[in-house]
C-alpha cells in the first residue's frame, strides 16, 4: 500500500515537473488535470473523502474547464487579430 | 515590438541577472523547507502534537450537538459556518470581479470572432444524444451529493460544482437560448441573492441570541436520517446554489462574454 | 532532535511540489503558466496540511453508528480547512484568468516582459 501511496506522490512530482517543461498550453492545462485528479486518489488514502470528491470535482472539473475558456478566447481574438491584418 | 539594441542588450543582462536571483531564491527555500520537514514530527504517528484535545471535542461530542454523521460537514456548516459564510462570499465577489473584467455587449463578441464559431459542438447529434443520457443521472447525483453532504462525503462544495457543470453541458449541447429558460440574467440573480441572504439570516440571528452558536430552533432528528442536523441540510443547498451559480455564471462570462 | 528522513515522505512530496509550482512562478514568463504554478503551489500546501492532519490506521471522520471514540478517527479539522482553501483556490483562479485576458485583449501577449515594455510610460 505504501509502495503504490509513493508511486501516487512520484507521480504527481513529476506532473508538476512536466507542466513546467511543456512549450504548449494546452498541453500544460491537460497535464494539470491529470494532476488534480492524482491529487483527489492521494486525499483517499490520507482518509480525506470529503476532500477527495470536492478536489475531483471542483480542482479537476471547473479549474481546467476555465483554463481551457480562457486559452480559447486567446486563441480566438489572436486569429481574429490575425483576420483583421489579412483583409 | 521593436527594440533598439542598447535595450536589447540591457534586457538581455537583466534577464541573466534574474534567473541566477530566481534560482538561488528557489534552491534556498526549497532547502529550507527540506530541513523543517526532516525535524517534523513523524508523519501518520497518534500523539502527533496536531492531535490535541480539539479533535477528541469535535467527535466525541459532534453528533449530540449537531446532529450530523459527516464531522466534516459539523465542522465546516455548523461549528465553523461564519467561516463558510465568508467563502462563499469570496465566491461571489469573484463572480463580480469576473462580470467587472469580462461582460461585454451582447453579441459584440460572437460577431468580433465568428470564425470561432464553427468549432462550438452544438449541432453535433453524437455530443447531443450523449448529453440527453448524461444530464439526467448528473443531476441526480449532484443533488444526492448536496442533500447528503451531513451523512456521507461531499457537501454543498462538491455537488454544486457538479450541478454547475451540468448546466455547462447542457449548455453546450442544447445552445445558450435553451439555457436561458430557465437560468437567465434576472434569475441568475435572484438565485444567488436568496442563497446568500438566506445564509445570513439563518446564521446571524445569534448576533441578537448569544450563546455558543450552536442551537437552533429546527429539531435535530434521528443521526444518519436525510433530516438530521437542524440546520446543516438547508445551508448546504445553499452553498450548493451558489457554487452552482457561480461555475455557470463564470463559464458563461469566459465562454461569451454575458449570461 | 531526531530526523525522520523516509517516515515524511508525503510532506517532502508536498514540499517539492511547492518547490516546483515555486520555481514555474518564477522561471515562466507566460502568464498562464504562473497562474498553474501558483494553482500546484495551492494543492501542495493542500497536501502538507492534509497529512499533518492523518493517523495512520484510523477511520475518515465520518461516524460509525455508536462508536464516537476520538481514538477511532483522524483529524477532522485540517480536512475542514483544506475544503475552505480548494475553493477560494478556484475563485482566485478565475479572477486571475479574466485579469489575463483583460491583459492579452489590451496588449496582445501573455508574455511579461512584452507587457512591462508596452506598458512604459503609461503612468507617467
Amino acid at each position: 500500500m505504501i509502495f503504490f501511496e509513493i508511486l501516487l506522490l512520484v507521480f504527481l512530482i513529476v506532473c508538476a515537473v512536466a507542466v513546467a517543461l511543456t512549450r504548449q498550453l494546452w498541453q500544460a492545462i491537460i497535464i494539470f488535470m491529470s494532476y488534480s485528479l492524482v491529487m483527489s486518489v492521494v486525499w483517499v488514502f490520507l482518509q480525506a473523502p470529503d476532500l477527495a470528491v470536492t478536489e475531483a470535482a471542483v480542482g479537476a472539473g471547473i479549474t481546467s474547464i476555465l483554463f481551457y475558456l480562457a486559452l480559447k478566447r486567446i486563441n480566438a481574438m489572436q486569429e481574429g487579430k490575425k483576420g483583421g491584418k489579412s483583409k | 515590438m521593436q527594440l533598439s539594441s542598447v535595450e536589447l542588450k540591457l534586457l538581455r543582462r537583466f534577464r541573466k541577472i534574474y534567473t541566477i536571483i530566481a534560482f538561488l531564491v528557489s534552491l534556498a527555500m526549497a532547502a529550507v523547507l527540506l530541513l523543517t520537514v526532516f525535524n517534523l514530527p513523524a508523519f501518520g504517528k497518534a500523539g502527533n502534537p496536531a492531535e490535541n484535545e480539539v479533535i477528541g471535542r469535535y467527535i466525541g461530542k459532534g453528533l449530540e450537538e449537531t446532529g450530523a454523521v459527516n464531522i466534516v460537514a459539523a465542522v465546516i456548516l455548523d461549528y465553523r459556518a461564519f467561516d463558510t459564510l465568508g467563502e462563499t462570499l469570496v465566491l461571489f465577489s469573484a463572480l463580480v470581479a469576473v462580470i467587472m473584467l469580462l461582460k461585454d455587449e451582447p453579441g459584440v463578441f460572437t460577431r468580433r470572432y465568428r470564425e470561432r464559431s464553427q468549432f462550438e459542438p452544438e449541432k453535433d447529434q453524437i455530443f447531443r444524444s450523449v448529453a440527453a443520457l448524461l444530464i439526467p443521472c448528473l443531476l441526480v447525483f449532484s443533488i444526492y451529493i448536496i442533500v447528503n453532504g451531513h451523512l456521507s462525503a461531499g457537501g454543498g462544495f462538491a455537488g454544486g460544482a457538479i450541478l454547475g457543470a451540468t448546466f455547462i453541458l447542457y449548455n453546450i449541447a442544447y445552445g445558450i437560448e435553451k439555457a436561458r429558460r430557465f437560468l437567465n440574467e434576472k434569475s441568475f440573480l435572484r438565485f444567488i441573492t436568496a442563497a446568500l441572504l438566506f445564509y445570513c439570516i439563518a446564521k446571524g440571528y445569534s448576533f441578537f441570541t448569544g450563546g455558543n452558536h450552536l442551537p437552533s430552533v429546527i429539531p435535530l432528528g434521528l443521526p444518519g436520517s436525510i433530516f438530521s442536523g437542524g440546520l446543516i441540510l438547508p445551508l448546504n443547498i445553499t452553498v450548493g446554489i451558489v457554487v452552482a451559480c457561480v461555475v455557470y455564471g463564470a463559464f458563461c462570462l469566459f465562454n461569451r462574454g454575458g449570461l | 532532535m531526531e530526523f525522520h528522513l523516509f517516515t515524511n515522505y508525503v510532506e517532502i512530496a508536498a514540499v517539492i511540489l511547492f518547490s516546483v509550482g515555486f520555481t514555474t512562478l518564477l522561471f515562466h514568463q507566460n502568464l498562464m503558466k504562473k497562474i498553474i504554478g501558483f494553482n500546484i503551489m495551492d494543492t501542495a500546501i493542500f497536501l502538507f496540511l492534509a497529512a499533518k492532519g492523518y493517523i495512520a490506521g484510523r477511520m475518515a471522520p465520518i461516524l460509525v453508528e455508536g462508536a464516537n471514540d476520538p481514538a477511532l478517527y483522524i483529524n477532522p479539522v485540517p480536512s475542514a480547512l483544506v475544503l475552505t482553501g480548494i475553493v477560494v483556490s478556484v475563485s482566485v483562479t478565475a479572477f486571475a484568468l479574466a485579469l489575463v485576458l483583460r491583459l492579452y485583449e489590451r496588449y496582445g501577449t501573455l508574455h511579461l516582459d512584452e507587457i512591462l515594455y508596452l506598458t512604459r510610460g503609461e503612468h507617467d
